[in-house]
């Protein structure tokens, strides 16, 4: 049975933020913003329970973040997620794509490797897309990006619809393999109700009181978090320590400020400006 | 300082990408003060046709490998290639166009190299910082086009960065630079070939906004399908192009390749009519560097106007169709 990975983040909803959520280090803060499943996460989890449905597949969900960041691992538990796991640690924190692409390909070898690896093309937060294609460059793996579509899966190969930009492709490819998916591959599934009440008192460790963990550990209740310490990975090489770019400077987006002409909305005016428009630039055709 | 430009041919055409253009140009003003080197790297089947063009735009050398394997994007030999081409040159600086190849191959290269990569940024000038010298700052916008960020990579070598198309300009004064090409030399592995392609079709593009002086952009404001006629009209009475918001494209008022925004084309016409647009940080990313800018709104207070030389508040239904009638008795 094929092994899937699937690599999620949890986001803060960009379309919301202002001025006052962020910090003074020029760092988001998080914690103020709407946090959200990345999107695009979302259409390679759905690209996962695809294959799964076709040819069987054991589905993990990794995600890299703080302790909250268990909710986006309950959601892909509803949707259909055989196993998840949340990669937590002070230690990992500040790390750019470099150092987050190692933790990620670290804890994929320590689950025991995947066939194939699926990502969202890029995250919402910070539109880079590249801690995919460097999780694949880190496990020395192949990598296809911007698939728009999943057009077949057999037990030996996978074909793809890539968005070339200028071109669109079709590509066959074997294993391991790791694909970013885009938001035209397919609509995500709704959560699962039977799932929801199989998994819905799922969550990390520190959340049970302590008397209850080893009932909940019973039940599979406990959704497993990997620190730092269990991957026995060099500081140096992780969060802001590991990150060779570093943010020297935030700044707010302000308008430029032009000198701006208003014209009124009647004939008179809009004749000055057709005018202006003109004298400027055209040769008008009928 | 010794600097990389990424060069990529579009496969459709097997000329050069204009970003390829664009970076060479502009990593020739970034290292002109400091005598620095511009250096080209190219991996593919055939070497662009106008390859010679770059030596016009500041373009020194260019480093060249050719496989008839490497037709395609094959992402893992490319990788290996690109690296030890860069590796043997020791760089600075490297730029990668952020198109869909440049944001495929720059990640897999930079994780190579245990480089920092700054992706599709606005910006990019050298200055001194504290005790390690000239380095490059690189300008992006962050968090969804909210917040410009400047990043830097102070202690690794080479300096990365992507930027994309549309966003620096080529002059009209060219240079004449020698051309100097160099075929390198690497033992090619066949297992780095991993992909194979069933069909490539071509996108046909209707869209020409680089040709185009005026470019008219309808938004949510324009309300269907029907009124955004209304705005092609107006395209064509100023022989320029149509163009939308995200938000038209989302309400499918225009074609999505025409989407103008952080997540849509860059463009830079000589005159930008934006109606029905409300002006958001992510429509704006793709058309502040506009000369000149028209609003039409009818919302006094829309950040459009915020960055227009000239604005009227009103319906779009009643002033687009009264300029139209006046640009045709003008003329
Ligand atoms: C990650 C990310 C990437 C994005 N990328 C892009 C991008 O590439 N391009 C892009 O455009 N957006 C992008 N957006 C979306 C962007 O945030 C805005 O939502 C979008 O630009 C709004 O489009 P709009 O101005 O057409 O619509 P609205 O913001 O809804 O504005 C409509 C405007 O029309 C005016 N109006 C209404 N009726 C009339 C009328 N009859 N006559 C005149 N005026 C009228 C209103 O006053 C209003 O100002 C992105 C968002 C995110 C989060």
């Amino acid at each position: 049975m094929k092994k899937i990975v699937v690599l999620a983040k949890q986001v803060p909803d960009t379309a919301n933020i202002t001025g006052n959520t962020m910090k003074e280090d020029g760092t988001v803060n998080r914690g103020a913003l709407p946090a959200i499943f990345n999107p695009e996460d979302l259409n390679s989890l759905e690209v996962a329970l695809q294959i799964k449905e076709k040819i069987g597949a054991e589905i993990s969900v990794i995600t890299m973040g703080p302790p909250k960041a268990v909710e986006i691992l309950k959601q892909s538990l509803y949707m259909g997620a055989d196993k998840v796991y949340l990669v937590s640690d002070r230690k990992f924190a500040g790390a750019d794509t470099l150092a987050t692409s190692y933790v990620l390909s670290e804890v994929i070898k320590n689950i025991g490797g995947a066939d194939i690896i699926l990502a969202g093309r890029q995250a919402i937060d910070g539109d880079t897309a590249q801690v995919g294609p460097q999780v694949a460059e880190k496990l020395d793996i192949n990598s296809i990006t911007y698939i728009s579509k999943l057009k077949n899966i057999t037990d030996d190969s996978i074909t793809v619809e890539r968005d070339g930009e200028v071109q669109t492709e079709q590509i066959k490819t074997g294993f391991p393999v790791l694909l970013t998916i885009t938001s035209d591959a397919n609509e995500p599934r709704y959560p699962d109700c039977r799932l929801m009440l199989k998994h819905f008192r799922s969550s990390i460790e520190i959340n049970f009181e302590e008397h209850k963990v080893e009932k909940m550990q019973e039940n599979g209740w406990i959704i497993p978090t990997i620190t730092r310490e269990d991957l026995g990975l060099e500081i140096e090489r992780c969060g802001l320590k590991g990150s060779p770019t570093k943010v020297h400077k935030i700044k707010s987006i302000k308008l430029a400020g032009n000198n701006l002409t208003m014209y009124g909305d009647n004939p008179t005016e809009i004749k000055k400006m057709a005018q202006s428009i003109i004298k400027d630039y055209v040769e008008v055709s009928g | 300082m010794k600097g990389i430009v990424f060069i990529e041919k579009n496969p459709a055409t097997g000329d050069l990408r204009n970003v390829s253009k664009e970076l060479t140009y502009k990593l020739y003003t970034l290292l002109q003060p400091y005598k620095g080197e511009v250096i080209g790297i190219f991996a593919g089947d055939e070497l662009p046709k106008d390859i010679n063009e770059l030596f016009k735009l500041g373009l020194n050398r260019l480093i060249y490998y050719k496989n008839d394997r490497l037709k395609n994007l094959q992402s893992f030999a490319y990788k290996n290639i690109l690296t030890s081409m860069i590796k043997s040159e020791e760089p600075d600086i490297v730029l990668f166009g952020a198109t869909h190849t440049g944001r495929d191959i720059a990640p897999l290269v930079s994780s190579a190299l245990h480089t920092g990569l700054t992706a599709d940024c606005t910006q990019l000038y050298i200055d001194e910082y504290k005790d390690k010298g000239n380095i490059l700052f690189q300008r992006r916008p962050a968090f969804g086009g909210n917040i410009l960020a400047t990043i830097i990579t102070p202690d690794e070598r080479p300096m990365m960065a992507s930027v994309r198309e549309g966003v620096m300009q080529i002059p009209e004064k060219k240079l004449d630079n020698p051309v100097k090409l160099e075929e390198f030399k690497i033992d090619f592995n066949e297992n780095w070939i991993k992909n194979e392609f069933l069909s490539i079709v071509e996108k046909e593009s209707k869209v020409h906004f680089n040709s185009s002086d005026i470019i008219v952009a309808g938004g949510a404001g324009v309300g269907s399908v029907d009124n955004f006629g209304l705005i092609k009209k107006l395209a064509w009475a100023l022989k320029g192009e149509y163009g939308a918001s995200r938000a038209a494209v989302d309400f499918g008022f225009a074609e999505k390749e025409r989407q103008i925004g952080q997540t849509g084309h860059v463009v830079r016409p000589k005159l930008y009519i934006a109606c029905g647009i409300s002006g958001a940080v992510q429509h704006r990313a793709g058309m502040e560097e506009s000369q000149k800018i028209i609003a039409i709104n009818k919302d006094p207070d829309a950040p459009i106007f915020g960055i227009a030389h000239m604005g009227i508040v009103g319906d779009i239904n009643e002033t687009i169709p009264i300029l139209l009638k006046y640009l045709k008795e003008e003329k």
